[in-house]
């Protein structure tokens, strides 16, 4: 990173400040944190708040490895400024277990454990929040590129087969080709709970 | 990066001054084509202004069947819309073909609409391009042009659309509501939103300086009409069109064509509407060789290039097979 200037402000130009004092709520708890406006939320979870579970692949929105949940929304954190974060609910993974029931891992984890779902586990955080996005998704009924009747949408995240849940996670890739565990694992959840499964923080009904 | 402000508009007014006083402001909203471009260099704004917290944000259906979409509304839960499910399908099938799960949730209607091409030489700051630094020169002619655009382009510049949503919105004759500098409230046909790059390819819309785009509205579809949104890619998920239609067509009780309308995708330099193959269409009866004749005129001004003249033998196969597959009661 070049041109940062020491008083961080942009003199005679505009009377904006390049940093920000502000608050991240992560897994439930208010970070303070003061940042530089180019940080993005993958690089303020990771260096500042050591959230190491949350992964960089391609810092460009190409790989899902940086997904995180933020108001239960699955999203690509390396796509957002930490500043414009501020506010909202985010989720790492290292939040994930315990939505479901305290102190527990959430089925969707164990769900990868069983099957295998993944072999160096570099993009296994951002599938299993990716996870939790399509689950959220499937129980508000919306249809997927290959849902077959599009007004109808699916009736519960249990109707979800494999074709739905590939193109559903389409946005996560997986250098290692896991790919079926992580099929199964999601499918194993989906069926389990039918519709309950999303436990995540924030708005159900998804404003953004 | 060069660094930044960054300032949180509360009310349009506050965001329009915020952006009309203030050198190299750009308005933010999800940020899934503006960030990129900060980190590759292609747009360096000195101040951004946050406009999500703008009250445009939520889906309005109309007592008429019309609509109208908040500038802010993402796709995720436009695609998730019941009645653009129900009425609007082809716009739902388009934003559920594009980008990707965890992009859709944030990607704002807004910003889709003017998200910049996805020629690699204008994400490449070493490279000449006429559409990121004006008079350069265009790389894409002799290099990589086999993803960009056959029709409306230029010498100047040859790059595609890439919005997949756009394409549909061209079909379903949308209009963009936009809010000025000043307050005023200004709409524009989306088919007159864009402009040809011509000699300017810098020049992309009609927007001035500061406008914010306020909403989409979608006027109530034709009478009895059917739909839909066919993406031809590389693969089968998670990729930019090669080509794509969205068809919205309605025939009298004898199956001819009373109405329609076709929307291309991956072949122009701006969301492009067929209006040769239309106007060679209605009122006749869509035989499989009236569609492709039809769909053939359409490409008499293209000016393909080495690597994508192929485009123009697979648009003519998807438009007749859209339009056939909807004459004959079938979505896709
Ligand atoms: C990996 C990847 C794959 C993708 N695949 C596809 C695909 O297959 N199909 C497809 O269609 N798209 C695809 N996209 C693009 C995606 O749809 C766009 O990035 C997104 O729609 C932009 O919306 P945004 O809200 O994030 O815009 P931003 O990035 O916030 O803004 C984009 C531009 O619009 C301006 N702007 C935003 N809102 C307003 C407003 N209300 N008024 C005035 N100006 C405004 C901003 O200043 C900026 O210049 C892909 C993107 C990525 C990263
Ligand atoms: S096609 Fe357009 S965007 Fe691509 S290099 Fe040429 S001028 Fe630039
Ligand atoms: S690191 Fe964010 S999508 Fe690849
Ligand atoms: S488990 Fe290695 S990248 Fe997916």
């Amino acid at each position: 990173m070049r041109g940062a200037r020491p008083d961080a402000r942009l003199t005679g130009v505009t009377a904006h400040a390049f940093h920000s004092d502000f608050a991240l709520r992560v897994n439930g708890a208010d970070r303070p944190l003061t940042l530089d406006h180019r940080v993005t939320l993958l690089d303020a979870l990771r260096e500042h708040l050591a959230l190491t579970g949350v992964k960089k692949g391609c810092d460009h929105g190409q790989c899902g490895a940086c997904t995180v949940l933020i108001d239960g929304e699955r999203v690509n954190s390396c796509l957002v400024f930490a500043v414009a974060a501020q506010g909202r609910d985010i989720t790492t993974i290292e939040g994930v277990a315990g939505l479901a029931a305290p102190e527990e891992l959430h089925p969707l984890q164990r769900a990868f454990l069983e099957h295998d779902g993944f072999q160096c586990g570099y993009c296994t955080p951002g599938q299993i929040c990716s996870a939790l996005g399509v689950l959220a998704e499937a129980a508000r009924g919306w249809p997927s590129h290959v849902t077959e009747d599009l007004a109808a949408g699916v009736g519960a995240p249990g109707e979800l087969d494999a074709d739905e849940i590939r193109e559903r996670m389409s946005g996560n890739l997986c250098r290692c080709g896991a790919y079926p565990g992580i099929v199964a694992a999601i499918r194993e959840v989906a069926g389990a709970d039918g519709g309950g499964a999303p436990a995540t923080t924030g708005v159900a009904g998804g404003t953004r | 990066m060069k660094p930044f402000g960054y300032e949180r508009a509360t009310d349009p007014q506050a965001a329009a001054t915020l952006v009309a006083d203030s050198t190299g402001a750009v308005y933010l909203a999800g940020g899934t084509n503006l960030v990129d471009l900060m980190k590759l260099g292609v747009t360096e704004p000195a101040l951004l202004v946050d406009i999500t917290g703008l009250p445009y944000d939520s889906v309005e259906h109309r007592p008429d069947g019309g609509v109208l979409i908040g500038a802010l509304v993402p796709g995720s839960r436009l695609a998730g819309d019941p009645g653009i499910r129900e009425r609007f399908p082809a716009l739902a099938e388009a934003l559920l073909s594009g980008a990707s799960g965890q992009l859709r949730t944030v990607a704002t209607t807004g910003g889709n609409l003017l998200q910049r091409t996805r020629c690699v030489y204008f994400q490449d700051v070493t490279k000449p391009c006429n559409k990121r630094r004006p008079e350069t020169g265009c790389s894409a002619v002799q290099g990589l042009h086999r993803d960009l655009a056959v029709l409306g382009t230029s010498d100047f510049c040859v790059a595609g659309h890439p919005s997949d949503m756009a394409v549909a919105l061209a079909a379903l004759d949308a209009v963009v509501h936009l809010r000025r500098v000043k307050g005023s409230a200004r709409t524009v046909p989306l088919n007159g939103f864009y402009l040809l790059p011509g000699d300017t390819p810098h020049r992309e819309t009609v927007l001035q300086p500061g406008d914010l785009i306020t909403g989409v509205e979608l006027p109530p579809p034709p009478e009895g009409a059917a739909m839909s949104y066919r993406k031809v890619r590389d693969r089968w998920s998670y990729a930019f069109a090669l080509v794509s239609v969205a068809a919205v067509v309605a025939t009298e009780a004898d199956g001819t064509l009373r109405e329609i309308r076709l929307g291309l995708g991956g072949v122009g330099a701006r969301p492009w509407r067929a209006r040769e193959a239309e106007r060679l269409l209605t009122g006749r009866q869509p035989t499989e060789e009236r569609l492709r004749e039809a769909a053939r005129a359409e490409f008499a001004s293209a000016r393909p290039l080495p690597q994508n003249a192929f485009k123009i033998d697979l648009a003519v196969d998807v438009i007749t097979a859209a339009v056939r597959d909807l004459v004959g009661g079938q979505r896709r």
